[in-house]
């Protein structure tokens, strides 16, 4: 496959602590190619950001890569360091976070950090990247763009702020966009206009885009694929139509009946019972089994098998049986 | 009886630039209207819902269903009595010990200081009351164990904090408790947890909850009564299947399009126009006429007021049985 824009290959990220090792991303695998959403779905700690910062090199020390490899368009950059990552960040991969106003400049108008990003990563006149600013401010349905360029991050609204930072992020046109939990800060209305915003100028671009989110319904709407995280593993990876509606690991399928939204007219939600395990006691095994209603001695014992396109890191999947 | 009656509840804040600064820069005093002529009544053993999305409202008419801020127009009433003009010091006393609240993150509201049998009892002991062995058993209902009691919250994971926030808020035996986004800071998982928890404590000791949320799929679960808030005024309430089928005004119409579905693979929704506008100058008449679709004339002049279509209650000049 020629148009595979990141590759991720038994990817582990360890942090060495006092009392041992924790493994925040456990031998995670999984691809994504042009024009195709990813979405990474999980709860907080299953390590879906970790996953996402390992790409971009943005993993805070001690917390380092111990294991597999990282392809971007063929070539790895997970050995990458310093001025190289640099070079590549903005430039290959641009990075959408979760709080607008914390990943803009306050003390730069937007006009100048657009201007500033492509000048820095792109062969352009100051005079060619501001008219490419302004059109870009455009592409992102930000009104009166040109009379808004020397405004400055705080002049804008939640919603214009993530519209500002997606042009950010996609002016140095790459072809590998993280989208971290890009709309969990914003109203449901605003989370509309900028979910379709991603999706419409992906498409048109040809962009790889990883979306992580904890939002099963902005899963459902934007991504293409879906892999849902559990405690650093990979527990399910396939087309988001059939691991929604049909889920083969128990995880996945507790997940989504527990939501309110798929217990419509029931008076109790579905219940997983417990907690995500801490990293630093994680279950032998398959990291689930303590929760899960399936388990047999095997899931105790033996850690789940390695997910191999379209299946679930599970030794019993479930097939067509659904939780009730 | 309803239990809580609020008649045309508005709440002003004063949001001006300090005396200097406006003199220099020769400003009028600025307000802002963060509830306006809100009216409902919540009946008692049943669950009000009120969601909007942020800057509509819904945190600050419940800050004044508890007495933490006092209305700047309208009255509030709990079982009869008004908490910010009743004279009767046992009357207050005795409404205010049936109101509890949760509020939405159980890191911020605990004291890392303090044990959870402290934290659990305190809303006896301030009022004198006897707590012996009342932690335990409260930790026992909302699914921890008794031998918690000991510890600190910072041993406990978010889910479980919450709990903790569940049993101190019921130690004083409240027949109200106002939830003010109570599971916005969890996951799935354990939002699924509490929200069981909730409604099974609700069942076992006849609790009246009014739900605050920005979520309208948790809204649904839990209410028995829905009310949508935009830019602090009331624009529609109804009982949720009537809510999400049949919704009667155009901005719940457009938030319930916009909000993402489980079913929904590739959908394009129909995106709404625009942002909430700034509440220290709403738009005149109806506040949702400028992102309004179906918006005439007498939309930008005239405010509309609530009236009763069927089962449902709307604050629409348009809105049609």
């Amino acid at each position: 496959m020629s148009d595979t824009v990141l590759s991720i290959r038994d990817l582990s990220v360890e942090i060495p602590t006092r009392t041992g090792i924790v493994k925040p991303v456990d031998g995670v695998s999984y691809d994504i190619q042009a024009g195709e959403i990813l979405g990474v779905v999980g709860e907080s700690g299953a390590g879906k950001s970790m996953a996402g910062n390992a790409v971009i090199g943005l993993l805070n020390p001690p917390a380092h890569i111990a294991a597999g490899e990282i392809l971007l368009n063929g070539n790895r950059i997970d050995g990458l360091r310093g001025e190289a990552m640099r070079r590549l960040r903005g430039k290959d991969i641009g990075m959408v976070f979760q709080d607008p106003l914390t990943s803009l400049n306050p003390l730069l108008s937007i006009g100048d950090q657009l201007t500033e990003t492509m000048l820095t990563h792109l062969p352009l006149s100051r005079s060619d990247a501001e008219k490419r600013a302004v059109a870009a401010l455009e592409e992102v349905g930000i009104p009166g763009a040109a009379e808004r360029i020397d405004s400055y991050p705080h002049e804008f609204s939640g919603g214009m702020r993530q519209r500002v930072v997606i042009a950010l992020a996609l002016c140095a046109e790459p072809s590998l966009v993280i989208a971290d939990e890009p709309t969990t800060a914003l109203d449901v209305s605003v989370q509309a206009q900028i979910i379709a915003l991603l999706k419409r100028l992906c498409r048109e671009r040809g962009t790889a885009v990883m979306l992580i989110t904890h939002d099963m319904g902005v899963i459902a709407e934007a991504a293409d694929r879906v892999a849902v995280m559990y405690a650093g593993r990979l527990a399910e990876l396939g087309a988001v139509r059939d691991v929604l509606t049909q889920p083969l690991h128990p995880y996945t399928a507790g997940l989504m009946a527990s939501t309110p939204l798929a217990s419509a007219g029931k008076a109790r939600l579905h219940q997983i019972e417990g907690a995500m395990p801490r990293l630093d006691k994680v279950p032998e095994g398959c990291a689930f089994h303590p929760r899960c209603t399936y388990a047999q001695a095997k899931c105790r014992a033996v850690p789940a098998p390695h997910i191999s396109d379209a299946h679930a890191a599970c030794w019993f999947p479930l097939v067509a049986e659904k939780v009730s | 009886m309803s239990l809580i009656s609020v008649k045309n509840l508005s709440r002003v804040f004063d949001v001006s630039k300090p005396w200097l600064n406006r003199m220099i820069e020769r400003r009028e005093k600025a307000f802002l209207t963060a509830v306006s002529d809100v009216d409902f009544d919540v009946a008692e053993r049943t669950t009000y819902g009120l969601v909007g999305e942020s800057g509509s409202g819904k945190s600050t008419i419940g800050r004044m269903l508890v007495g933490l801020l006092t209305p700047s127009n309208g009255t509030v009433e709990i079982e009869g009595v008004n908490l910010a003009t009743e004279t009767d010091a046992a009357k207050v006393d005795a409404v205010r010990s049936d109101i509890q609240m949760i509020f939405q993150d159980p890191y911020a509201s605990l004291n890392p200081r303090w044990r959870v049998r402290d934290i659990i009892v305190e809303p006896v002991v301030a009022r004198g009351g006897d707590a012996t062995g009342l932690a335990e058993k409260l930790l026992e209902q909302v699914g921890l164990s008794p031998l918690d009691a000991g510890k600190f919250p910072h041993e406990f994971s978010g889910g479980q904090r919450q709990r903790i926030c569940i049993a101190r808020a019921l130690s004083s035996e409240p027949k109200l408790i106002v939830c003010d986004e109570p599971t916005s800071a969890l996951d799935v998982s354990v939002q699924a947890q509490v929200l069981n928890l909730m409604s099974d404590l609700k069942d076992n000791f006849g609790l009246t909850y009014v739900l605050i949320s920005h979520d309208l799929t948790v809204v649904r679960h839990m209410s028995d009564q829905i009310g949508v808030l935009y830019l602090g005024r009331l624009v529609e309430e109804a009982a949720p299947d009537a809510l999400f089928t049949d919704a009667k005004h155009p901005y719940t119409q457009m938030l319930l399009e916009a909000a993402p579905q489980m079913d929904g693979f590739g959908r394009e929704a129909a995106l709404p126009e625009g942002e909430i506008p700034d509440p220290i100058n709403p738009p005149p008449g109806c506040a949702f006429h400028p992102r309004c679709p179906i918006a005439t004339d007498r939309c930008k002049k005239e405010r509309p007021e609530m009236r009763q279509l069927g089962e449902t209650r709307v604050a629409c000049h348009l809105a049609q049985v």
